[in-house]
Order: structure tokens, then C-alpha cells, then sequence
């Protein structure tokens, strides 16, 4: 399998090239590297997906590159391909490469082109890491390499105020998540002695003692390692309570929004669920635990969104909701819908984002949807590319969100009618707060400057090719999952050799509970449309209405995003800077130095009073220093 | 006139004097000719690095060995008497340290270059003696001869700090001497000590590491002897509550004063206790251990607030050694052998990353005349080259994997871990949350933001070929460690095996010399 090797190395080498060239002033230098390695690595990924999913019953194969330690911590850097990888290899390489091929055109005229295709070549490399690694090791490089390129491209427009803040913010807070991945590593070596999944997943498979008698923090070792990895995810995937810093990661550039903070990189923590999901399987308080956070982050984000202005936080917050979903399909213990979820987001989302930013690119930078309005005649391809998506987040059958989104509906069902309900309403809210936006941005009349109506314009093709290819993707990509009313449920069949079954867990719905659930999902996609256009087919003034609606309290909570930032700089940021200053000016400076003073003080007092017979001077002192040392050396060589 | 002999055939005493031997010409050279003394700086320290590498290389290859072998240069009695001899050693502990301390000398040089601007001459012989004392340090097998090397070092650091430190320059040069000195005076009447007890055990006095490795003492008496070589130690690395030398010395000292502080005197400190701390002494108090674990934790958490909280970009780095210098502590105390590696693996780590931090700090210094957040910023924008350096560093610097701090801390708190301190590998682990915490805020501060200066020269070429070798080391050391960790896994292993068969043999109540056999243990 040395293709895997080729499909991680050449974004890597074109990060190289392109950051060499960015100190240089050649564009098409640059162009030509990004779109040939990522797609080379595109093009190799094809063949390989093919090829292995082809066979008659695919194998998981490994390939090692090399060792990375030797024992006794022996680690290596290796690559795993199975069924699981070979998806999300194909999210990675298909949507990276179109999302390389659109920032050509958007990033066109930026100053540091260069740079940008740097960083998201390394982006690409550092993400295909992710998922390829067979262990804990090269996926957790991977993890925090995504974060690293995540850091720098949300910072990349870094002589504004905002990006260099949020960019940190991200880097920090994932960081928390990291730290428990981190614990999860020590734990899995001093208990296996290898990082390898497969053989940790064995061992614990194997071996019942195992699961059931090792005690550590008072958790049992599957539900201990289920629950950090499933922290570390929180971080990177945007749940509560680490979720906030994936609206702020906004201020990057748009392309990245829709690259790392919708496709790909915030989807790493389902991957990881996944990729270990008989621990989660082994525990299911655990499992219980992602249930209710990702219902609670679903619901929360969604019910942000529709309070919110900028168009790339909607999508943002929708970004959040929608990861939401995925853990919820983990934590009922369907897998197999979570990657289908992702997935299918991956292109519903990243079309989103990629449209957002054809509408941001026309208007010249600006984002707040009460200035746009009317944009329909202007953009022809974004309105229909941006409909689609908008229709297939919103779950219409039968485009892509549809499936995916009923089917982890259909297993919560089963799983707790309560939770169930909320993720009903949250499709209803999803609905709502997407053609809330979608109306406000092309319907009606345009509400910016004199200046911006002139400039506005679609983009051009680099641009709304990639946008009609996701587009296409959005409408198509459900047909592969679980056709309802059917047996047939090609990702399913793919991805079974990874799931573990512990017990049957398939949805067995008679047929008119499959009708009663796919009609309550459409009722509220349905309603959500219809509220959002008899709100807004005046404009912005909507809000005020939506405000008496839910009452203005309300209202001012969801704009103002639960003051969940605010409340966090409260309880931690700013009581953890006060005790760093009491720790530096009274610990440091008072304290420790202070009584060093005091003792310096009264040495020197004592030898002021014996001083009559040593002069007290530090340079006599290093003087007969230096002279003793010379005379010992003398000794020596004579 | 052995020891003329060694000094003109390739040897370790040829290593440790060469420095020395070259700070001759420079004595009748005429100082205010000061490019010719900084050329004439940087082929000696060149040849210096070259000759070590060469000597490392022979003596790995003799024997066609996996490992890194202990070998020694013939011993010359010097006071037969009290068995205090010339004796220099080097094994895979000292090796790497070694090749650190000559790897970042010409770096020093190059970053000196034009921010010293006064008395060449003399900062040039104190910084061929200065090199003599580290690497002397690091090869004694004698602890007198340790002893010696360790106060020669004293002094040309009190010079470099106190004629070439910044305004409190005399404040923080006293501040280290007397630190420095309050430790190494009980270490050195713990040596007397252990050398007079040898010869109640054995009949005749030694100083030398590998008699003194075959005597046990009582439990007590250990104890006392511990703490003598702990305070110097610990103040050298520097532990918590004995670190406040620390931030006003490298805030006052030159750059290459700070780099070579940062990258190689603190690690005498933890060399120290690999070498002489944990072996010699195996039956100290659990308690004591802990302590030392526990203030090594505090370091990480604490010396990483105060870090994020400062306001000179030099202090930051400065409270930041304290903290990282922590893993390393924690990574010996826990006695693994997996810690025990990434311990050594991040001393020569943090000498990488924190000596190109304190170069880069240097750099923007003589640019900008000022080291404040509050007047700096934006730099990405006139000095590319400098805010990658700057970028790449800190994240070494912060544990991101593919870099080498990663590996460093990896192994120290696996080895932790291992060592069945899960609690403590916890709260070490907040330690790296805490680094991105203190070093993305220091990024945001310089590199990110607008820039309103004036100043546009990106890096000289002499800074880029000071910044260049380290960060190629800091990124091979992430993604090739094993050949790094290779060659001193013998070494550790023995020394840890020696540790254990010393702690598992009976207590004793009277100076005993134990049957160990130290050399085959150390073959």
C-alpha cells in the first residue's frame, strides 16, 4: 500500500514548495503546486478507495513507514486502511481538492497567496495523517497538526484585531480537549503497551478482565479511555461545553470555514468515536453522557443561529448543531449513521460555506445578511447551488440531509422518545434559521451601499465549478445510505466490518412507523420553511416579529449566545489571570524574593560588623577564586 | 605529562581544554580589532563542534555497538592522598549533553554578533572558559574535579551577565553568584563528606563517581548528603521556590548569555541529578522523592501562569524554562526508564527551542530597542523570515508533535504514568494546555497584529545561519526520535539498574562497600 504513502506526502511537499514560494511573487507557481499535489493525492485516493472497496470482502490492510520509537515505548508511524479510512479518505482528498480549486479564484487577489496555500497543503497533508494513522500516535500528530494549520489560517488575516484573537482562542481550547487525547495515550501504553487500534481493540475484545476489573480514576479501562477520547473530541469537534471556538474561527478566510470548520478537521472527533467504537459500545454510561451533550449542543447552536446576522456564524452555529447530530447518532449506537452524517454534512456544508463566500466575495467583504437581500438575479449559480444545500440541510427528501438526518432521528426514536423530540425540533429550527438566511440574502430587495450594488457579480468558474459539484453531491449522496422502506443500505454494508456489534441493534420500524417518523421529519423541515418565509419575505424587520413572538428576554439570550463567553471569561479566564498576577507579584516577588532580601540583608549586616578583617569585596573574593583554580591546574600538569 | 598527552590526541580533555587552550591567542590579541576576534570565535567554536562530533562518532563506531559506551580518558592522580584524581568520563547520559553544549557555542557566537558591542576580547575568553567548565562538568568522574569545573563556570557567567547584562545587570549577576554559591557550598561538604566516609569503609579515601557507587550509607546519613547535592542541583535547573534567579538573569543577561543559560547551564542541574543525585543516594525517604515530584509539578503549573502574565517578551521565555525544566525533574524523580529518556531527550530539547526563542528575542531586540508586548507587534508583516522562526519555535516549544518538545513530553509522562504517579501525569499534562496558553499569547503579541514601525530588515544571513541548524534539529529530533534516544538507552538503563540494586540491598548502619560490580553493570 504505498500509495497511502503518496496520497499523505504530496500535500506535505506542497506545503514545502508553496511555503518557499510565498517569500517569491509567483502565483501560478503556487496554483499549479496546490492543485497537483492535492490533486495527485485526489487521483490516487480514487484509485485506491476503488480498488480496495472492490475487492470481494476488503481486509484491513497496514503499511509501516517506520519506526518512531524503539522500545521500551515502541511506537511507530503506520497507516491503516479499512473501510472506515477509505471514507474518509474520500471526504478529505474530494472535498479538499475542490475546496483548493474555488480558493484559487477567492484568494486571488490576497497578498499572501502564498501562504494561504501553505498552510491549507499542510492542512491536507496533517489531516490525511488523521485518519490514516493506525494508532493513537500518528493520529494524535495528525490532530494537533489540523489544529496547528487551523490556527494559522483562522489567524491568517492577522493584521486585524479579530483573527490573531480567535485563532489563539481555537488553539487554547482545543488544547483542553488534547490534553485529555494525551492522557488517553499514556493510558492505552501502560496498559497494552502499543497504540496500535487494532491491537488495543483486540485486547479488550479478547479479554474480560480487562473490561471489567481494571479500575482506574474509579472508571473501568474501556469506559476510562471511551471518556477521554470522547473529551478530546468535545475540543476538536465543537461540542459543549468546548464548542466555543468554532464561531470565532470565522474570521478566517471563507474557504477554510468550509474546508477545515464544516468538512473535514471538525469532524475528527466522530471519526475517532468510530474508529474505537467498541469502547464506547463497552460503556454505556458513556454513552449516555454523548447522548445528552450532543442533543444539548444540537439544540443549543441551532437555537443560536436563528438569532444571528453574520452569515458565516449561522453557518457556524449550524456547523455545531449539525456535529451535534452526528455524536447523537454515536451516542444511540448507530456508527454507521454518524460517518453517513458526516459525510453526507461534508458536502451540504462545505457547498454552504464555499456559497456564502461567492455571496461574500460579490459583496465585497461584507457578511451581515441585513445589508444583502436580492442577490438571486445577480448570482444565478450561488442561488441554485445555495438552495440545494439549503434544502439538503434542511432535510427535504430526497437530498443527502434527508437520509442521514432521519435516519439518526429513526435510531433516537427507538433509543428515548424525549430526546427524540428534541432532535425533531432542532430539524425544525435547522429548517427555520437556514431560509431565515437563505431568504434574507437573495429574496427581496437589496439593502447594501450604491457602491456594492455596482460590484456585485457571480464568480467566476474555479469558483461555482467546485460549488456545482457539491451541489451535485448534496443532492445525490443519500441515495447510498439506508433507502427507507428498503433492505438496501450500501454504506452500511461498507462500513460493517468496522462497527462492532455487540448486539443487534438494526431499526426494525413496521411500516407505518417508518411513515409516521419520515412525516414528522418532512413537517418539520416544512414548517421551518414556511415560518421563515412568512417572517422575512419583508426583510431584516423579521426579527422584530420573531422577538415578540418568543418574547424579547429570549430573544436577547439567543442573540447574545447564552453568554456563554462571557460567562466563561468570568468563572475561568479572569479569575485564572488574577491568581497568575497574585503568583508573580506576591509569591514571586514578595515572598521568595522578599525573604532572600532579608537574608542578603543581615549576611551583609554580620560581615559589615567582621569586615575588619575581610574586605567584603565580591571581586577579591572571585579574584583568590580564580587564583586558587589556576594554582590546582598548575599542580596538576607539573 | 599525561595530561599533555591527552590534550594534543583526540580525547575528551582534549574537548573540555580546547576552548581554554584557544582563549591563549586571544590574550595577546588586539582588542579593538573585534571582527577579527568574532571570526576567530567562530572557527574555534566551529572546530570545537566538529572535534566533539568527531570523537562522539569514533567512539560509537569502535566497537560496532548499538549503544553509546562508557569510555574514559586515563586517569591522572593529582592527590593521591584523598584519592582525588583527574579522571573525565563521558556515557550515552553526558554524550548528548555534550554535543549540545558544542552545537549551540558557534550559535552563541552568531547571536552575539552584533548585539555585543563592547570588550570582544573579553567576552570571548569568558566564553572559552566558560565552555571548558560546562563540558568539564559534564565529563567528571571525579567529584572533586566536578566540583572544581562546576564553580569555574561560576565566574565567566557572573562576567557576561554583569558587563554585557542590560540595566539591573549587576542586581541579577550578584543575585546568580549568590544562588549559585548558597548551593554548591553544602555540595561541596557533602563531597568531603562522602569521600571521607569512603575511606572508613574501604581503608583509603576516593572521590572517584565509580568507587563511591560501590559504598552504602546509612539511611540518614544518605538523606543529609542528598539534600547537600539537591540544593545545587535544584537551584541550578532551577526548582520551585529556587527559580526567582532565573527571570532576572536571563532578563538582564545578553543574548548569548541567555542562550547559553537557557540551553545548557540549567541542564547541570538535571545532569547532575541523573548522575550523582539518584544513584548515589538510592535510600532516600519516598517522601523526599515525592517532594521533589510535587515541586516539579508546582514549576509546571506555576512558573506557566506567571509565564502567560508577563509582559517582557524575555520573562515569559524565562518563567517558561522553569516550567519545561519541571517535565524534566518530574521525568527523573519518576525513575522510569521511558522518563528517564524523554528527560534527557527534552533537556537537549529545551536547549534547541529555548536557546532559538532567547536568539529571536535577541533579534527583535536589536531592531527595535525594546523586549515589551506592549511596543511590539505586527511583525509577520515587515520580517516574514523572522515571525516563521519565531512561529516554529514556540510551537517546539509548546509540545506540538512532529516537533521535538512532543517527544520529550511523551515519554516523561508515559514514563510517569508507568511509574504509577497517574495523578501527577494528570496535572503535568495541564502543563501543556498551559504552555499554548503563555506562547500563543506571546505570538499574538509580537507576530500577529498591525504593524506601525519603521524598522523592515528581515533576518541577516548570520541569523539566519544561527536560527537554521536548530530548527532542522528540532524537526528531525519530532519525526526521527529513536535515532536521537538510541544511543543513550544503554547508559540509563545501567544507571537505573545500578540505582536498584543499591535501593534493594539491605540497609546498612555503617559506611559498607557493597559487592556491586560496577563495571560489568556498566559494560
Amino acid at each position: 500500500m504505498t500509495s497511502l504513502i503518496a496520497i499523505v506526502l504530496l500535500p506535505f511537499l506542497g506545503a514545502v514548495v508553496n511555503g518557499i514560494l510565498s517569500f517569491s511573487n509567483s502565483k501560478r507557481a503556487v496554483t499549479f503546486t496546490a492543485l497537483a499535489t492535492t490533486g495527485g493525492s485526489l487521483v490516487i485516493a480514487l484509485y485506491t478507495i476503488w480498488r480496495y472497496l472492490t475487492e470481494l470482502s476488503p481486509q484491513p490492510i497496514e503499511y509501516v513507514l517506520y519506526k518512531w520509537l524503539e522500545k521500551p515505548l515502541e511506537i511507530q508511524i503506520s497507516f491503516l486502511l479499512d473501510p472506515l479510512s477509505a471514507i474518509m479518505l474520500f471526504v478529505v482528498t474530494f472535498v479538499g481538492f475542490f475546496i483548493h480549486l474555488y480558493s484559487t479564484g477567492y484568494m486571488s487577489d490576497d497578498e499572501g497567496y502564498g501562504r494561504y496555500f501553505a498552510y491549507l497543503n499542510l492542512f491536507m497533508g496533517m489531516m490525511l495523517l488523521l485518519i490514516l494513522g493506525s494508532n493513537l500516535l500518528v493520529t494524535f500528530i495528525g490532530w494537533e497538526g489540523v489544529g496547528l494549520c487551523s490556527y494559522l489560517l483562522i489567524g491568517f488575516y492577522y493584521k486585524q484585531d479579530e483573527p490573531p484573537r480567535a485563532s489563539m482562542k481555537a488553539f487554547v481550547v482545543n488544547r483542553i480537549g488534547d490534553f485529555a487525547f494525551l492522557i488517553a495515550i499514556f493510558i492505552s501504553f501502560a496498559h497494552f503497551a502499543t497504540l496500535e487500534y487494532r491491537e488495543i481493540l483486540n485486547a479488550i475484545a479478547t479479554n474480560q478482565q480487562l473490561q471489567d476489573t481494571v479500575y482506574i480514576f474509579g472508571l473501568t479501562l474501556p469506559a476510562l479511555l471511551a471518556l477521554l477520547l470522547f473529551i478530546a473530541a468535545t475540543g476538536k469537534s465543537a461540542q459543549l461545553p468546548l464548542y466555543v471556538w468554532l464561531p470565532d474561527a470565522m474570521a478566517g478566510p471563507t474557504p477554510v470555514s468550509a474546508l477545515i470548520h464544516a468538512a473535514t478537521m471538525v469532524t475528527a472527533g466522530v471519526y475517532l468515536l468510530t474508529r474505537t467504537n467498541l469502547l464506547f459500545q463497552l460503556s454505556p454510561n458513556i454513552l449516555k453522557l454523548v447522548t445528552l451533550i450532543s442533543v444539548a449542543t444540537a439544540f443549543m447552536a441551532a437555537s443560536i443561529a436563528i438569532a444571528q446576522r453574520d452569515i458565516k456564524k449561522v453557518l457556524a452555529y449550524s456547523t455545531v448543531s449539525q456535529l451535534g447530530y452526528m455524536f447523537l447518532a454515536a451516542g444511540v449506537g448507530a456508527f454507521v449513521v454518524s460517518i453517513f452524517h458526516l459525510f453526507t454534512h461534508a458536502f451540504f456544508k462545505a457547498l454552504l460555506f464555499l456559497g456564502s463566500g461567492s455571496v461574500i466575495h460579490a459583496m465585497e467583504g461584507e457578511q451581515d445578511i441585513y445589508k444583502m437581500g436580492g442577490l438571486k438575479q445577480h448570482l444565478p449559480h450561488t442561488y441554485i447551488t445555495f438552495l440545494i444545500g439549503t434544502l439538503a440541510i434542511a432535510g427535504f427528501p430526497p437530498l443527502a440531509g434527508f437520509f442521514s438526518k432521519d435516519a439518526i432521528l429513526a435510531y433516537t426514536y427507538d433509543h428515548s422518545k424525549a430526546i427524540y423530540f428534541i432532535g425533531l425540533i432542532t430539524a425544525g429550527l435547522t429548517s427555520f434559521y437556514m431560509f431565515r438566511m437563505f431568504i434574507l440574502t437573495f429574496h427581496g430587495e437589496f439593502r447594501g451601499t450604491e457602491e456594492q450594488r455596482k460590484h456585485l457579480h457571480e464568480s467566476p468558474p474555479s469558483m461555482t465549478l467546485p460549488l456545482w459539484i457539491l451541489a451535485i453531491g448534496s443532492a445525490f449522496v443519500g441515495f447510498i445510505g439506508k433507502i427507507p422502506f428498503t433492505h438496501y443500505d450500501l454504506f452500511g454494508k461498507i462500513l460493517s466490518p468496522v462497527i462492532v456489534k455487540l448486539e443487534e441493534k438494526a431499526v426494525h420500524h413496521d411500516v407505518l412507523h417508518e411513515v409516521l417518523l419520515i412525516t414528522l421529519s418532512v413537517v418539520a423541515a416544512l414548517l421551518g420553511l414556511v415560518a421563515a418565509k412568512v417572517l422575512y419575505s419583508q426583510g431584516p424587520t423579521g426579527d422584530e416579529r420573531l422577538k415578540s413572538i418568543i418574547t424579547a428576554p429570549l430573544y436577547t439570550l439567543l442573540k447574545g449566545k447564552y453568554f456563554v463567553d462571557e460567562l466563561y471569561t468570568f468563572v475561568i479566564v479572569t479569575p485564572l489571570r488574577t491568581t497568575a498576577n497574585i503568583l508573580w507579584r506576591f509569591v514571586d516577588q514578595l515572598i521568595i524574593d522578599g525573604t532572600l532580601h532579608l537574608a542578603a540583608g543581615i549576611v551583609q549586616l554580620i560581615s559589615a560588623l567582621g569586615s575588619f578583617t575581610t574586605t567584603g569585596n565580591l571581586r577579591n573574593y572571585m579574584l583568590y577564586f580564580v587564583i586558587g583554580i589556576i594554582l590546582l591546574i598548575a599542580y596538576t600538569v607539573g | 605529562m599525561k595530561f599533555l598527552e591527552l590534550l594534543t590526541n583526540p580525547s575528551l580533555t582534549l574537548i573540555v581544554f580546547f576552548p581554554t587552550l584557544a582563549a591563549i591567542p586571544l590574550l595577546v590579541a588586539n582588542k579593538r580589532n573585534e571582527k577579527r576576534i568574532k571570526w576567530y570565535l567562530l572557527v574555534v567554536f566551529t572546530a570545537e563542534f566538529l572535534l566533539s562530533a568527531y570523537l562522539v562518532t569514533l567512539l560509537y563506531l569502535k566497537d560496532g555497538i548499538k549503544y553509546f559506551p562508557l569510555v574514559a580518558d586515563p586517569t591522572i592522580p593529582w592527590l593521591p592522598r584523598y584519592g582525588i584524581a583527574y579522571r573525565l568520563a563521558i556515557d550515552g547520559i553526558s554524550m548528548p549533553l555534550i554535543l549540545l553544549t558544542t552545537f549551540i557555542m558557534p550559535i552563541v557566537i552568531l547571536g552575539s554578533w552584533s548585539s555585543i558591542k563592547k570588550h570582544w576580547k573579553l567576552y570571548g575568553i569568558s566564553l572559552l572558559i566558560l565552555t571548558t567548565g560546562i563540558l568539564g562538568a559534564f565529563l567528571a568522574y571525579d567529584l572533586i574535579l566536578f566540583y572544581i569545573f562546576w564553580e569555574v563556570m561560576l565566574v565567566p557567567m557572573y562576567l557576561i551577565i554583569g558587563v554585557w547584562g542590560g540595566e539591573r545587570r549587576i542586581y541579577a549577576a550578584v543575585k546568580f553568584f549568590l544562588y549559585t554559591l548558597a548551593g554548591s557550598l553544602p555540595m561541596l561538604l557533602a563531597i568531603l563528606w562522602l569521600g571521607w566516609r569512603f575511606s572508613k569503609a574501604a581503608g583509603y579515601w576516593s572521590f572517584h563517581y565509580l568507587e563511591l557507587l560501590t559504598m552504602l550509607l546509612p539511611p540518614q546519613e544518605q538523606l543529609w548528603l542528598f539534600i547537600g547535592f539537591a540544593l545545587a542541583f535544584a537551584i541550578k535547573v532551577p526548582l520551585f521556590p529556587l527559580h526567582t534567579w532565573l527571570p532576572d538573569a536571563h532578563v538582564e543577561a545578553p543574548t548569548g548569555g541567555s542562550v547559553i543559560l537557557a540551553a545548557v547551564l540549567l541542564k547541570l542541574g538535571t545532569y547532575g541529578f541523573m548522575r550523582f543525585g539518584v544513584p548515589l543516594f538510592p535510600h532516600v525517604k519516598e517522601e523526599v522523592i515525592d517532594l521533589i515530584l510535587v515541586l516539579s509539578l508546582i514549576g509546571i503549573i506555576y512558573a506557566a501562569l506567571v509565564a502567560w502574565v508577563q509582559e517582557d517578551m524575555k520573562k515569559l521565555i524565562a518563567y517558561s524554562s522553569v516550567a519545561h525544566l519541571g517535565f524534566v525533574t518530574l521525568g527523573i524523580f519518576s525513575m522510569t526508564e521511558i522518563s528517564w529518556s524523554g528527560a534527557l531527550l527534552q533537556m537537549v530539547n529545551h536547549g534547541l527551542s529555548t536557546g532559538a526563542l532567547f536568539l529571536l528575542v535577541g533579534m527583535i531586540y536589536e531592531r527595535f530597542h525594546t523586549k515589551k508586548f506592549k511596543e511590539l507587534g505586527g511583525l509577520a508583516q515587515p520580517l516574514p523570515l523572522l515571525a516563521f522562526f519565531l512561529v516554529f519555535s514556540a510551537m517546539a516549544s509548546a509540545g506540538l508533535p512532529g516537533l521535538n518538545g512532543f517527544v520529550g513530553e511523551l515519554m516523561i509522562l508515559t514514563g510517569t504514568y508507568i511509574g504509577g504517579y497517574k495523578i501527577y501525569t494528570v496535572i503535568g499534562a495541564i502543563g501543556v494546555i498551559l504552555a499554548a496558553l503563555y506562547l500563543l499569547r506571546m505570538l499574538k503579541e509580537t507576530v500577529w497584529g498591525e504593524y506601525t514601525g519603521a524598522v523592515k530588515k528581515d533576518l541577516h544571513s548570520y541569523e539566519k545561519m544561527a536560527l537554521f541548524p536548530l530548527a532542522v534539529l528540532m524537526l528531525l529530533i519530532g519525526i526521527i526520535p529513536s535515532v536521537f534516544i538510541k544511543p543513550s538507552q544503554e547508559s540509563i538503563l545501567q544507571t537505573l539498574k545500578i540505582y536498584s540494586v543499591r535501593k534493594n540491598y539491605p540497609k546498612v548502619t555503617k559506611p559498607l562497600i557493597i559487592p556491586i560490580d560496577i563495571d560489568k553493570e556498566k559494560k
